[in-house]
């Protein structure tokens, strides 16, 4: 009990609140909402920003940030659907494992260019960022590309198997499940804090920090590539820019649960706080029939709003 | 002899922006001797690969006002961008609302500017004042708020591409005619008319700004914030200068749009392009992501840089299809030349910094 209370700190708990007031914001709407079954479609919703959110949040844990999400999420969708059109039955199988090797291509080389050439990830991964939509118009553009999804990409993204809880659901709470155990139980994790913290001493003593550079970025691609399939099965097909409007909402996500964007501090309950709340927050503003433009605001106003409440840094004095 | 070493140790930096720049227009113009080289060498590949119809093509544009005046625009309106991105980065910042607030000037532009001249000069002021205050709220947020200005200016980015959206919710308005004709014409038939403007805002904002105590300041801020602070220099005041001088730049980028495509248009999209297209300027151009070290003048060469290689495709007419990868191309392969001090380092604990 006593290391469950110390898990949760105030970040966590702010978060969690404002959900909760969100919440009750929302059953003042409608009154339907009050409902277990309106909870399990937001976290329905809300699974495809929380896998790939939890890939962005150990790059960003690292100190570094990984701009290449929306188009690698978009190669996991098309290369999913493209395997499928490509081999047949064959395909239809190795769609999944074939879409996240793809991005887990992308991944080591964003990691290669961050550990080993010491580029800045912000501008390095937005050149792999460039280079994969480049590869991704040629492949849709060059020749007529299946998108269709296969049987498995629907069921996934949209059926609901156990019991009435989303199977995309239960994808992201397996992932989140191993992203904890990683980060709390093994060396890795605390390699993947140290790094944040100090990326000298932790090199000093003894760790392999280039190692630990790649493996995250090649987890937060292969998440982001998973998340494209995924999101390919919920809307049937693969599209360009279908991974845009989930890059901003991902970073978003992860610095209100608490997360340093200077890396070294964050907690992965956190995270899915930061998830919940914006998907909640985008699905009050939509049903709330708000044009376009205010949603932006409020949106943008409420990120600033929480972080003017527990994310202020120290103030410079030496 | 030695002075100029030393010079040369201290700007090495721009280097890499200034000859890609030049390279790029070499290319682009077929100038002597890169153009003939390039010839030859296109002439040597389809001796090799002979098909009907030749293989590989090089036609350089010929270098005259009026293909200046249809290549600038572009490349002026990323060069005040990623001009605009230069002074957050050299505070040790960054701003992701370089694009949406030039999205922002760009529909407010397309509002307020007809009318009589003095209309259409207090429409000009307005813009920029929207601007600068943009600029300014995101510097505000940063230095009062205490906030990471990365995660900051994504959220305002948010709120400016919302200010957008509400005014202008389908593309349209407009601008005066003749005004725009004006800023989208030939200086004495010869110069394009944004190049003046961009001079013009190097000369009488930029330069004044590099050598006040103020400008010096957002250096020292960006390059040691504690020591800037024991040392005496107004660290509050150099960062929010920078974000709001920042949010002018941008303006002037948004006017420049307007008089170009005559209408407003609140466009995600275009906003994230010229954001994330500045920050590789702002690379390119030499300035440090680490702050301290830099100058806009060199993401104007980063920006240049930048456009002219993505139109060499025109040059060596590949179809369009492979635009946007050649665009990724490019882009990855300038930001790994900055790899070349991984190289130069000889105690690797210099690569940490």
């Amino acid at each position: 009990m006593q290391r469950i209370l110390k898990y949760i700190d105030l970040p966590i708990l702010i978060v969690f609140g404002f959900i909760f007031i969100l919440w009750l914001a929302a059953v003042a709407l409608d009154a339907s909402f009050f409902s277990v079954g309106y909870l399990l479609q937001q976290l329905q919703t809300a699974s495809f920003l929380g896998i790939i959110a939890s890939g962005a949040m150990l790059v960003i844990l690292l100190g570094h940030i990984d701009l290449s999400i929306p188009w690698v999420v978009t190669v996991g969708g098309m290369m999913a659907t493209a395997a499928a059109g490509w081999w047949g039955d064959a395909g239809a199988v190795i769609a999944l494992p074939f879409a996240m090797l793809c991005g887990l291509i992308f991944g080591i080389v964003n990691g290669l260019g961050v550990a080993y050439l010491r580029i800045p990830s912000m501008i390095f991964t937005l050149g792999v960022n460039a280079v994969a939509q480049g590869l991704m118009v040629l492949h849709t553009g060059g020749f007529a590309p299946q998108d269709h999804t296969t049987e498995l990409m629907h069921w996934l993204a949209v059926k609901r198997s156990l019991w009435d809880i989303p199977n995309v659901l239960i994808v992201w709470l397996f992932v989140g499940a191993v992203i904890v155990f990683m980060l709390r139980r093994t060396p890795l994790g605390r390699y993947i804090y140290a790094v944040g913290n100090r990326e000298s001493a932790t090199y000093l003593s003894g760790v392999s920090t280039r190692g630990v550079l790649i493996t995250c970025f090649a987890l937060c691609s292969t998440l982001a590539a998973l998340a494209g399939v995924l999101l390919a099965g919920y809307s049937t097909k693969a599209y360009q820019a279908m991974g845009d409007p989930y890059l901003l909402p991902a970073i978003a996500a992860v610095v209100l649960g608490g997360t340093n964007i200077l890396g070294g501090r964050g907690k992965y309950l956190g995270t899915v706080g930061g998830v919940i709340l914006i998907t909640l927050l985008q699905s009050i503003l939509s049903v709330m029939q708000m044009e376009e433009a205010y949603r932006q605001v409020i949106y943008g106003v409420v990120i600033i709003g929480m972080l003017l409440v527990y994310g202020r840094s120290a103030k410079v004095q030496s | 002899m030695r002075s100029l070493k030393l010079w040369a140790a201290a700007n090495n930096a721009y280097f890499l922006g200034v000859g890609l720049c030049l390279l790029a227009f070499a290319v682009y113009f077929g100038l002597p001797p890169i153009g003939a080289l390039l010839s030859a060498m296109m002439d040597g590949l389809n001796a090799l690969f002979p098909a009907d119809l030749p293989l590989f093509t090089y036609s350089p544009l010929p270098f005259t006002p009026n293909v200046l005046n249809t290549a600038a625009p572009k490349a002026v309106l990323l060069a005040l961008v990623a001009m605009a991105q230069t002074l957050p980065v050299l505070t040790r910042g960054l701003d992701l609302s370089v694009g949406a607030i030039f999205v922002m000037t760009n529909c407010i532009a397309s509002v307020v500017i007809s009318g009589t001249p003095v209309d259409l000069a207090i429409g000009v002021l307005i813009v920029l004042f929207c601007g600068t205050l943009a600029g300014l709220l995101n510097g505000l947020v940063v230095v009062f708020g205490r906030l990471q200005p990365i995660i900051v200016t994504l959220a305002t980015g948010a709120i400016y591409l919302g200010i957008a959206l509400g005014i202008r919710p389908i593309p349209g308005g407009g601008v005066d005619k003749e005004l725009s004709s004006f800023m989208t014409g030939l200086l004495w038939g010869q110069v394009p008319m944004v190049l003046v403007l961009l001079l013009f805002v190097v000369l009488f904002i930029w330069i004044p700004f590099r050598r006040s105590v103020i400008g010096r300041g957002c250096y020292a801020t960006g390059s040691a914030e504690g020591a800037a602070f024991l040392s005496g220099v107004e660290i509050a005041n150099s960062k929010l200068a920078a974000y709001a001088l920042s949010g002018l730049f941008c303006a002037i980028a948004g006017l420049v749009q307007t008089f170009y495509t005559q209408s407003g248009e609140a466009s995600p999209p275009s906003a994230g392009f010229y954001t994330l297209n500045s920050i590789a300027a702002v690379v390119i151009g030499g300035t440090s992501l680490f702050g301290g070290f830099g100058s806009a003048i060199g993401s104007i060469f980063g920006a240049f840089s930048l456009r002219t290689i993505v139109d060499w495709l025109f040059v060596f007419e590949l179809p369009p299809l492979w635009q946007p990868l050649f665009n990724g191309i490019i882009l990855l392969l300038a930001v790994c030349l900055g790899a070349a001090r991984v190289f130069r380092v000889r105690n690797r604990l210099e690569l940490f910094t």
